[in-house]
């Protein structure tokens, strides 16, 4: 994201919170909302992608929520709501007659943007016809994880890549795993999983098209979460006021501090930090504690500066985020820290699953011991938030290295609290501390470096072994 | 965020306005003030990180871990030569030049300066003999005269000022970004030394009231905090160059062209060459000693090699140029070396000036000959 784009979205939101009532508020997030996906997708060397990959987040958000409220799709304001999606997408893609476009490259012909339009509403229509009301809901369950797969596995990328580029005529020989970078996947199918799984519990609110969209594809939050809950999104939406000098200034607060930490000081630190290729060049261990800290304080100001960017822009809006940094490397424990950082993804995580996990080892037939059924919770959960980084073995190791480092600290606390011994002296908070924060960096070497071998390399350079 | 606000949208106004109104004071103090100058004379290098082998230049700074700046007191203050105190028993020579004398697809141990150190050279009352790398990658005699002027401050007993032809043409001694950069300094060489050079062209202009801003000097600052940030990777890694595993191969044949720049055979014009910045190099100097070198080239024996050396020189000029060069009245204390047939064909790289490791080490050896002479004297 650039500080024009930042500057656009800023003052979008600030007109967007200027706006009384709320259902023209939340038609117009739609609206901008589905523009900033088609402006902020990448350039792909694959032709018309730049189109098509924010078409079809809008078409799964259409979908899910056909799936979702198969009766109310059919109803005016939704059929309206619907209208304006599908005049973004026709708008962006008849820009390609005026020799302008919103997207990095031309979009294609319009009659195939036509014919794809009367496709969805046929796939809409499909939907909200079928008796059993399950169905679609799990088809569109496994379409997201996979197309999740498709998007995170290089060797399926790759496939894709050369699939894709048949389809256009291009030449498959040059076809490349990274052409495939849909922006903004990640935290859409988040959300989007997150209200299936709502729906498949009957916890959804009842809700129109408008906001259900407004919710998914929220331009503040769209790149990097946070990952709010939809109950919770909805309920700000319809009661939010006019924005007033107080709201005004605490948004410009935290987007100029989010703009401070991501350009100037996560940017600077990204010159100096770890990386793929530097690891193989650093030759003493002094200077590979350097950049590994820098890489450790650079991934948290990157994210946390996005964060509040997002939550500034949301403010303006009327829409107050969900944090997703407090201060996490000042935490004396690996829980804590994971209490901390990221709050929203691992929230997600611990109610989608890692409760319905550990419940089902619980109540399983045979009995589990619970350090095992612990083990296995946190273990599982991390090396699963490892894989949504990417399906890659560094990731994995990322994953269980957290895993085994949060069941460690449930073992020691497990054992304090049995022999009533003080875990909460100063002394032993600072220790936690500095030892929770060399743990969590040490574990960016998995996360950072492109594979095991390299993370193992570098792991003996910082201890003196090479 | 919840304040008792007076009125809101006075409030957020006058907000506004103090924060334009600091912004536009903050800007013209740094208009007032020489920022972008000072700032270049702060530098963390030889206090966290050892100063540079050679002046930082890069044409891909995150794989180089260097920046390319015109500051000139940035690069020197990076530069190993402005460690202090000056070892006592230390012999300074310092080497100038363009991109062969920097090492261009060299790393830093295989360059001319490197191989030099690693004789370990003593002159013949004990001191150690030190080269240094000064260098910079752009070719115009006058960029050298600026780096030379400065470097004096480094106290060398000795100068080394590679020269190629392609160094000379007055067309070429200005507009170097290292040269226009540094304006007020050049200025002041031609006063001094009364040069030839055509600096009342409207390009070469005087600094407007905006470029003295923080926002017009936002590029040259942000790259000066680079180079301090770079340092960091350059203490840990070493590296100061990103040398691509391949690169496009020098061109051995030619069209049958023998033009040069303006220039019409038989001879040079020697009015278009910029010989009175050498001779202002050597007056500058002064006691200091001088070795001219003229650098090796590549020689091609392809197609049109009987009117081309090489893609840049035909045979006439460059012949011409080395007659120029042999019979110019040196001064007592500065010497010429001519090796411009000294290195074989095969070990140039990517042009006909850039050599691989091998051909650097060979012209050490030929260069470190000459400085034994000299220093024996």
């Amino acid at each position: 994201m650039s500080l024009l784009q930042l500057a656009v979205f800023a003052a979008a939101g600030i007109l967007i919170g200027a706006i009384k009532k709320p259902p023209p508020r939340i038609r117009l997030i739609v609206f901008f909302s589905a523009l900033v996906i088609y402006w902020l997708q990448p350039a792909s060397a694959i032709r018309y992608l730049e189109f098509w990959l924010p078409t079809l987040t809008i078409a799964l958000v259409i979908l899910v929520y056909a799936a979702c409220f198969p009766d109310s799709i059919r109803e005016h304001r939704n059929l309206a709501d619907l209208g304006i999606l599908a005049a973004v997408w026709l708008t962006v893609g008849l820009l390609r007659y005026l020799g302008v476009s919103l997207t990095s490259t031309t979009p294609p012909q319009f009659s195939i943007i036509a014919l794809y339009s009367l496709g969805l509403l046929a796939a809409i229509a499909a939907l909200t016809m079928l008796k059993a009301k399950r169905i679609p809901v799990l088809v569109l369950l496994v379409l997201i994880l996979t197309i999740f797969l498709f998007l995170k596995n290089e060797h399926l990328a790759q496939l894709s890549s050369v699939w894709l580029r048949k389809l256009t005529g291009q030449d498959p020989a040059l076809a490349r795993s990274f052409e495939l970078i849909w922006l903004g996947y990640s935290y859409t199918a988040f959300r989007l999983l997150h209200i299936l799984f709502d729906k498949r519990k009957d916890r959804l609110p009842d809700m129109d098209l408008a906001e259900f969209a407004s919710y998914v594809i929220f331009f503040p939050a769209f790149i990097a979460g946070p990952i709010d809950r939809v109950q919770n999104f909805t309920k700000q939406m319809r009661a939010s006021p006019v924005i007033d000098a107080a709201r005004f200034i605490a948004g410009m607060e935290r987007l100029t501090l989010g703009i401070f930490k991501k350009f100037v000081l996560a940017d600077s630190l990204a010159l100096i930090s770890l990386n793929a290729i530097n690891a193989e060049q650093i030759n003493n261990t002094l200077w590979g504690w350097i950049i590994l800290y820098a890489y450790s304080f650079r991934i948290l100001l990157d994210f946390s500066g996005y964060t509040d960017i997002a939550i500034g822009i949301g403010i303006f809006t009327g829409i107050q985020l969900p944090e997703n940094f407090n201060r996490p490397y000042l935490k004396s424990n690996l829980t804590e820290f994971w209490n901390n950082w990221h709050m929203t993804l691992t929230q997600w995580f611990r109610a989608y699953f890692f409760n319905p996990l550990t419940r089902a080892l619980r109540s399983a037939k045979v009995e589990i011991p619970l350090p095992l059924i612990i083990a296995t919770g946190q273990v599982s959960t991390m090396v699963i938030i490892g894989l949504w980084h990417g399906i890659s073995w560094s990731f994995v190791s990322w994953g269980a290295w957290h895993g085994i480092g949060l069941f460690i600290h449930n073992r020691w606390s497990t054992f304090l609290k049995n022999r009533q011994l003080n875990s909460n002296s100063a002394w032993l908070r600072a220790f936690g501390t500095i030892f929770t924060f060399q743990y969590v960096a040490l574990g960016w070497v998995w996360f950072v470096l492109p594979s095991p071998e390299l993370g193992w390399q570098f792991f003996q350079l910082l201890f003196g072994v090479v | 965020m919840e304040q008792n606000l007076p009125d809101g949208k006075k409030f957020v106004r006058n907000i506004a306005i103090k924060a334009l109104v600091i912004f536009l004071v903050v800007n013209l103090i740094a208009a007032g003030l020489p920022t972008e100058k000072w700032l270049g004379k702060v530098s963390l290098y030889h206090y966290l990180f050892p100063g540079r082998w050679r002046f930082s230049w890069s044409e891909d700074p995150g794989a180089a871990y260097a920046v390319s700046t015109n500051n000139m007191d940035a690069l020197f203050t990076s530069h190993e030569v402005s460690a202090r105190p000056v070892p006592e028993d230390e012999f300074r020579i310092f080497f100038f030049g363009d991109s062969s004398i920097w090492g261009y697809l060299l790393e830093k141990e295989e360059t001319l300066t490197a191989y030099i150190n690693a004789a370990n050279l003593l002159t013949p009352d004990g001191k150690t003999v030190r080269a240094y790398n000064l260098g910079y990658p752009t070719i115009s005699l006058t960029k050298d005269l600026l780096l030379i002027e400065r470097s004096l401050a480094y106290e060398p007993d000795l100068i080394v000022w590679g020269v190629t032809l392609e160094a000379f043409p007055t067309e070429k001694q200005i507009f170097t970004p290292l040269v226009e950069e540094n304006e007020p300094e050049i200025r002041a060489l031609i006063q001094s030394y009364d040069l030839e050079l055509g600096v009342n062209d409207a390009s070469f202009s005087a600094e407007t009231l905006l470029n003295r801003t923080i926002i017009g000097q936002r590029r040259a600052i942000a790259d000066l905090l680079r180079l301090q940030l770079y340092g960091v990777l350059w203490a840990a890694t070493g590296i100061d160059q990103d040398i691509p595993e391949t690169y496009p191969s020098l061109q051995v044949n030619y069209d049958p062209d023998d033009s040069y720049y303006d220039f019409s055979p038989p001879n040079l014009d020697r009015d278009q060459l910029a010989l009175d910045v050498l001779q202002a190099g050597m007056e500058l100097t002064g006691d200091i000693p001088v070795l001219f070198v003229n650098e090796p080239i590549y020689i091609s024996s392809g197609e049109n090699s009987a009117i081309r050396y090489n893609f840049y020189y035909p045979i006439w000029a460059y012949d011409d140029y080395r007659d120029i060069m042999a019979n110019m009245s040196w001064p007592s204390n500065s010497y010429y070396l001519d090796l411009w047939d000294q290195i074989p064909p095969e070990h140039f790289t990517n042009t006909a000036i850039h050599v691989d490791p091998a051909g650097s080490h060979q012209l050490a050896d030929l260069v470190i000959e000459k400085i034994q002479e000299i220093i024996g004297d």
